[in-house]
């Protein structure tokens, strides 16, 4: 596989782990933001190849875990009202909310459909002219795009049955709370690289500014992660922060600027609900009035009824950096992919999903 | 069996009458031809001498119809499979069908043909069964089940718990074919060269290896839950620790790209036509020989060891140099894989 | 859900673009890429493509890899 393969080499993995392990001489504490990334580094066992000195801490960059509950809520009672089929992107179903599931709802007699694209959702809404087709928009900045590209096809096609419930998330501002909350001490950030095809470097140039954090944006092979850990000891070990591109064949510096225009034509910033962390400001997206007839929002009367959280569950903490999987005392024992209790143990890019398929040996 | 393009299935055939007789004379019949099954006999009756082995599954697999294969094919060789991983030579298989309303006769007709191919290839035969017929929306176009019956040849005793230290465990060729086919299917993946379930009969496989070996301490069919799920049968039911290397294990690059595309772990995919085996060290080079020289055996390879290290746990080398644990499938990878 | 794979566009009808990974052959949106041609990489994400692949870059970082290499083996 192209583009692939070739930044799996285990030799030249090994070299990078011994490059790594001769450069670093100060301790230091970095965060890869992504799911992606924690997946990669606990599929390769990358941790336990690193020296001492390199802490690695995984950040909240999974955004079927950080949807509140009280969001997820609002799907499950999108899904029990009738007449209407909600599409989803597969992760999102096991979730459990306050007191359900998607998954449940569907059990329980509701039109709950998983798809891989936007694409299928416009798909099932000209097919069922009769329902109303409700996508349930989760994602960054990598997915924002195209739901975005959605609601323009569905207004371009007239399909009025078709809308969005946004539940999109911003990364930057919610690295820049993490980093004011001053909660987890950090010094390196290992930057999201699919993101940052879209939105490009740039808006990681804060950090290294403003926090005096290291800043290297990363791909998702095993080569890619080594290389920009390898980085970011570089910048710190010479005490210079600032963003470099390790992911050059995927991102530049001022990201895609189609896809970036389409985001701002359908929505704009707003406060959003991380969970864990409560409102950030200026990082969700809300559609723009114009676009306001595809908001699943406006279109509908939601009723999600009271948010409950669960007792004992600790997903808010582990994203925001501040514990690990192993602290969490549910883990393994009552929350398990079967049964879980949080959203970092069902998404494929959550933490604890991850610390739980990839235990290290 | 010839049958019209459109002529369906209907619940008359299930009621024991008249059409029940038509559908098993003049379809089942002629294709399982054997002395047994046309007495039309409640039972199959026969003499057994020697250990028997005895296993039924049921077969749900949607589509029915893949690339490689069909549920026709699945039924046979799964429960074929089943007997082989205990050293027995399939002998009696009773097939039972229970089958939706309106279901087509051509392709009912498709099913029978492969399950007698299936059946002839294994040297077994199929000696009893049963049609039930549903309503329409009570099952799934067609539902089997098997039960088969094997002899198990003097002095051979396989089971999961036989495994220790020091041992050997080979796989006999590359793994996610059957899940990977039936998974592009079911998401209209379109491939240049689409990939083939690997279901095949393995008796004659293991009657190969049994030939030269007979330090052979476990066999099992990776089906459901895929390698990663059979190792961990191994590795508890023995109480001992099994080291696998990632770059050991055989995988198409057909299979890499899909699992790439649909977010699947090789190793967590069902295959329909491949044996783990935990064999005595000593005799690995001539069972890879013996294995390699026979079709359903080409790509067999060795894939790790049995050690008393981490008991009950199966620990993965990456190509990285790293080791991780691998654990059990969790879940529901593919529903209605078999 | 960041999941985006590599892939090659082999053919182009307005908006969409037909695709392959390793055999596997998809239909895709280039409404995001629309400066896209036929054997350009880009990386696609859930059914559209988001960014055009560098093959220039990816050569460089290959190329960085094992320079390290020898530098290390040295």
């Amino acid at each position: 596989m192209r583009f692939i393969d070739e930044y799996r080499d285990a030799a030249l993995a090994r070299t990078l782990v011994k490059r790594i392990n001769r450069h670093s001489t100060r301790p230091v504490r970095l965060m890869e933001f992504c799911g992606g990334h924690t997946v990669t580094i606990m599929k390769h066992g990358i941790r336990q190849l690193l020296p001492e000195t390199v802490e690695m801490l995984s950040g909240p960059g999974c955004p079927v875990c950080v949807t509140a509950n009280g969001d997820l809520d609002k799907a499950i009672a999108l899904a029990e009202q009738p007449g209407v089929i909600v599409t989803s992107f597969g992760d999102m179903l096991r979730v459990p909310g306050s007191r359900s599931s998607l998954q449940k709802a569907r059990a329980g007699g509701a039109d709950v459909r998983v798809v891989y694209s936007t694409l299928d959702a416009l798909e099932i809404a000209r097919d069922n002219r009769a329902k109303k087709v409700v996508f349930i928009g989760v994602g960054f900045e990598t997915t924002a795009p195209t739901i975005a590209a959605s609601v323009l096809k569905a207004d371009e096609e007239g399909v009025a049955n078709y809308c969005v419930l946004s539940l999109h998330k911003l990364c930057p501002p919610v690295i820049k709370a993490l980093l004011d909350s001053g909660e987890v001490k950090l010094n390196g950030l290992v930057c999201p690289g699919h993101v940052s095809s879209v939105i490009g470097s740039r808006p990681w140039e804060f950090a290294a500014h403003d926090y005096g954090i290291a800043c290297v944006v990363a791909g998702f092979e095993p080569l890619d992660v080594l290389q920009s850990v390898d980085m970011l000891v570089g910048q710190l070990e010479r005490g210079e922060p600032t963003v470099e591109i390790a992911y050059s064949r995927g991102v530049s510096r001022e990201g895609n600027t189609t896809a970036q225009k389409m985001m701002a034509r359908v929505f704009e910033p707003c406060p959003a609900s991380w969970r864990g962390m409560g409102s950030v400001p200026g990082s969700g997206l809300r559609f723009r009035e114009e676009y306001g007839k595809y908001d699943a929002e406006r279109v509908f009367d939601i009723d999600p009824g009271p948010t409950l959280e669960h007792k004992g569950c600790i997903c808010g903490d582990v994203l925001r950096g501040v514990k690990t999987p192993l602290d969490c005392k549910l883990f393994r024992v009552t929350c398990t992919p079967e049964h879980p209790v949080g959203p970092c143990m069902v998404s494929s890019e959550g933490s604890c999903a991850s610390y739980y398929h990839y235990e290290s040996a | 069996m010839k049958v019209p393009e459109d002529e369906r299935i209907l619940l008359a055939h299930g009621s024991g009458g008249k059409l029940s007789h038509d559908l098993v004379e003049k379809g089942f019949l002629p294709s399982f031809d054997n002395p047994l099954l046309s007495r039309l006999d409640d039972s199959a009756v026969f003499d057994v001498k020697g250990r028997l082995a005895f296993t039924t599954d049921s077969y749900i697999v949607t589509p029915i119809f893949f690339a490689g294969g069909d549920i026709g094919k699945l039924a046979v060789c799964g429960t074929v499979n089943d007997l082989a991983m205990s050293g027995a030579t399939p002998l009696y298989l009773s097939t039972s069908f229970i089958i939706e309303e309106g279901f087509l006769l051509a392709d009912l007709a498709r099913i029978v043909t492969s399950i007698k191919q299936a059946v002839d290839e294994a040297g077994a035969k199929v000696v009893t069964g049963d049609t039930k017929v549903v309503n329409r929306g009570s099952a799934d176009g067609v539902f089997i089940n098997t039960a088969g019956v094997g002899v198990i040849p003097e002095g051979i005793d396989i089971s999961g718990s036989n495994a220790r230290a020091g041992d050997a465990v080979i796989l006999s060729g590359p793994i996610g074919e059957h899940g990977v086919a039936i998974m592009s299917e079911r998401e209209g993946l379109k491939f240049a060269s689409p990939v083939q379930s690997d279901c095949a009969p393995l008796n004659r496989l293991v009657s190969d290896m049994l030939d030269v070996s007979r330090e052979i301490h476990c066999l099992r069919d990776p089906t459901r839950g895929g390698l990663a799920t059979t190792l961990n049968e191994f590795a508890a039911q023995s109480g001992v620790g099994v080291l696998i290397r990632e770059d050991a294990i055989p995988v198409s690059d057909a299979v890499r790209a899909a699992c790439e595309m649909l977010g699947l772990d090789p190793l967590y995919v069902a295959n329909e036509g491949r044996l783990v085996a935990v064999v005595g060290p000593g005799d690995v080079e001539q069972l890879l020989d013996r294995m390699r020289a026979n079709k359903y055996g080409r790509g067999a390879a060795v894939i790790g060891e049995v050690t008393d290290d981490h008991p009950g746990k199966v620990v993965l080398r990456t190509t990285l140099g790293a080791s991780r644990i691998v654990d059990m499938l969790v879940g529901e990878l593919l529903p209605r894989i078999c | 859900m960041c999941l985006a794979v590599p892939v090659q566009v082999k053919s182009i009808d307005g908006g969409e673009a037909e695709v392959e990974f390793g055999g596997i052959k998809q239909k895709i949106s280039i409404v995001l890429t629309p400066e896209v041609r036929v054997g350009d990489y880009v990386l696609l994400h859930t059914g559209y493509a988001i960014s055009l692949i560098d093959e220039e870059e990816a050569k460089e970082t290959i190329k960085i890899f094992e320079e390290l290499a020898l530098l290390e083996d040295a």
